[in-house]
């Protein structure tokens, strides 16, 4: 069994992020950049899953700039078998469409039985990626699980609605989307940091990818037209406390209607 | 003798391999994770968190440098000491503790023979047991080529008899390694032995109230009449105390990298403070004197990191004069991370002195890295003596 997991670096959730004001893209040199958590949470899911069958085979694919062989890297380290990179300076700054046909392209003869990813990532926060792929790859898809498990040639999910718990389930091959209502990820073990470069990674620029690229693109595509600085905050209404400073910040709330008040 | 050969950049990052980034970057994770929320609480407590070192061991820290074939991950020393710097920023008494831990496996890895070794380090680098390391005695620190525990050879057996003093982890580790006088007076007549903790006749004194280290117990171990099997004596006879010694090489540089990571930290630490609080109507880091202060202890600490990465690169290399680069690296690294450590404190007035802010403990345990493993004055006659010699 063979189990691909889609995993993204991106810049550190807990530092400021930037945008190039002139193509409206992110800037990757302004942070230091890091495996998504959520896709570390879906590397975690398909290890677990290895853990109790060590016949599965785990790979990691990333699309994304040079760089990026890092995530590879760390999803090496924690346990994955191989890796995955799709590369190409066409890419940059690709739309989600361009994103789901160039992955479809390259899990379409990747022999995958089952395929996790992150319901969203931290910085472009879409959330389409996963539904997008099934529809290419004509796989079903169930996504937002927070509890995965596979038994006889089907996968199971858990995923949580406002009002209940959905038990879904496919038969495989099939592709999840996991929340962050998943196990943590496991660290990297010294032995899995120095083992990491003996593991094979294979790196596809767009040209490998062509001819199963050419039945998915679609023409359309969203493209950055103005990008602004989101403008220094100004007009701080500072609250003194003195002794009533409750009082004041709900009279803050209520003269905005951010709160209303209730005479009980 | 040229220290600074080929050395690294001292920056933290600096020089180093994808690899060594990786591992800094892991164990950065682990310490922030599972060490540093609960270190300050562990410190009151006087808690020991077995599990969480058992935890550390999967990942590989029972035996960062012991060989492969029993578990261990064979990385270099150079390589351990980015690791303990690291690793102490989340918790300095706990990354002590694994320091100690480490030296056990070691000489056990390197030291014992093929059965020996397969029955005790396995267990060791997963940190399913952990260990101990017994040499010094009530009335015998310093000079611990005049222990007086004794071992009295009795069929295929020896019989250990004797007290063993301050001893790190005591009563709650499993395996412990106990320097012995089986002949001579001096350093000659000592063999080293190795100890189950449920050995009959094995037993522990009080945990001692101390300054510092409080997450680690530290208690007197007695011995009385503990028979070892011939079969777990490790080495020959009267070589326990030079195999005691080389282990401290290691220990030392260990020790080295926790006083730094501690002391880095409590740095970070008062950078932040002094950039934010004000006072005269001014962040602190507007003062002058200040300013001097923060260059000082930067300027020491990179100082000492290049000494130790220097001493790693001695043992990983094997250099002639290896205990003199450790004790060098010993010496200056615990002695200048101490007081940037203390400046740390003065740096957040009262705030240094709270409990909360973790400061005070981190000098408190700092503190003893300038007693143990070696005082730093017996590093300094080892330094002295191995110059000296080079003139005679
Ligand atoms: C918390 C803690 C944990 C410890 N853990 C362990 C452990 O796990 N295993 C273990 O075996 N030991 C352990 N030790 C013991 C430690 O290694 C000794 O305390 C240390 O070696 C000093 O010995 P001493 O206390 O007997 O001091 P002494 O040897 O009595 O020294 C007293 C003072 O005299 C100085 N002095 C001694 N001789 C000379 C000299 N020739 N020239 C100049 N100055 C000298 C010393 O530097 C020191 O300042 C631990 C100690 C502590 C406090």
């Amino acid at each position: 069994m063979r189990i691909i997991v889609l995993i993204k670096h991106v810049p550190d959730t807990w530092e400021e992020r930037v945008l190039d004001p002139v193509t409206g893209r992110l800037d990757r040199s302004a942070s230091e950049r890091v495996v998504d958590e959520i896709t570390e949470r879906a590397l975690e899911a398909a290890l677990a899953l290895k853990d109790r069958d060590k016949s599965i085979e785990v790979v990691a694919l990333t699309m994304g700039p040079s760089e990026s062989t890092g995530a590879i890297k760390k999803a090496l380290s924690m346990g994955a078998d191989s890796g995955i990179h799709l590369v190409d300076d066409a890419l940059a700054g690709a739309d989600a469409m361009t994103t789901a046909a160039t992955l479809a392209a390259a899990l379409r003869d990747a022999g995958a039985d089952l395929i996790i990813a992150g319901n969203e990532s931290t910085d472009g926060r879409g959330g389409v990626i996963p539904a997008m792929l099934a529809e290419h790859l004509g796989l079903p898809a169930l996504t937002f699980v927070s509890e995965l498990s596979i038994d006889g040639g089907r996968v199971r999910g858990e995923r949580a609605t406002e009002t209940a718990t959905s038990v879904v389930s496919a038969p495989l091959p099939a592709i999840v989307s996991i929340t962050e209502g998943m196990p943590e990820p496991r660290f990297p073990s010294f032995k899995g940091i120095m083992g990491a470069k003996k593991k094979p990674v294979a790196s596809h620029p767009l040209a490998d990818l062509e001819p199963a690229l050419a039945g998915s693109r679609s023409s359309a595509s969203s493209v950055v037209l103005t990008c602004e600085q989101r403008p220094g905050r100004t007009g701080a209404d500072p609250i003194v406390d003195e002794g009533d400073a409750g009082t004041k910040l709900a009279g803050w709330l209520i003269e905005r209607r951010l709160a209303e008040q209730r005479l009980v | 003798m040229t220290l600074l050969n080929d050395a690294p950049m001292a920056a933290p990052a600096h020089g180093l391999s994808d690899e060594q980034q990786a591992l800094v970057e892991m164990v950065r994770d682990f310490a922030q994770q599972e060490l540093e929320p609960h270190a300050i609480e562990w410190d009151r407590e006087k808690h020991f968190p077995l599990d969480v070192l058992h935890a550390a061991g999967e990942l590989g820290f029972g035996g960062i440098y012991v060989r492969e074939d029993v578990g261990g991950t064979e990385l270099t020393r150079a390589d351990t000491a980015l690791i303990f710097e690291e690793l102490a920023k989340g918790d300095v008494t706990i990354a002590a503790y694994i320091s100690i831990h480490n030296m056990v496996a070691w000489m056990i890895d390197t030291f014992g023979d093929d059965d020996q070794r397969e029955r005790w380090v396995p267990r060791l680098a997963s940190m399913e047991h952990l260990g101990s390391y017994c040499l010094t005695e009530p009335d015998s620190g310093s000079d611990a080529g005049a222990l007086a525990t004794r071992a009295v050879r009795d069929g295929d057996d020896y019989i250990l008899t004797g007290v063993k003093q301050f001893i790190s982890g005591a009563g709650s580790t499993d395996v412990y390694i106990v320097m012995a006088r089986t002949g001579e007076a001096g350093p000659g007549g000592i063999t080293a032995f190795i100890v189950p903790a449920d050995a009959p006749g094995l037993s522990f004194g009080p945990n001692e109230v101390k300054m510092g280290w409080n997450a680690q117990p530290t208690r007197p171990v007695i011995l009385d009449g503990v028979r070892v099997p011939a079969a777990d004596r490790l080495g020959a006879e009267g070589e326990g105390f030079t195999m005691a010694m080389k282990a401290l090489n290691g220990g030392r540089l260990n020790i080295a990298a926790c006083s730094l990571g501690g002391a880095q930290w409590a740095l970070d630490r008062a950078v932040r403070h002094i950039s934010t609080r004000r006072a005269f109507g001014a962040p602190l880091s507007t003062q002058q004197s200040l300013v001097f202060t923060i260059a000082d202890m930067e300027t020491e600490l990179q100082a000492a990191r290049l000494l130790l990465r220097s001493a790693a690169q001695s043992i990983d290399s094997g250099h002639p004069d290896v205990a003199a680069h450790c004790a060098m690296a010993k010496r200056f690294a615990t002695d200048v991370a101490f007081t940037a450590a203390n400046a740390a404190l003065q740096l957040h007035g009262g705030y240094g002195y709270l409990a909360e802010y973790g400061i005070e403990k981190v000098v408190r345990d700092l503190r003893v890295h300038q007693i143990l493993e070696g005082t730093n004055e017996i590093m300094k006659l080892i330094i002295g003596r191995s110059v000296l010699e080079k003139v005679s």
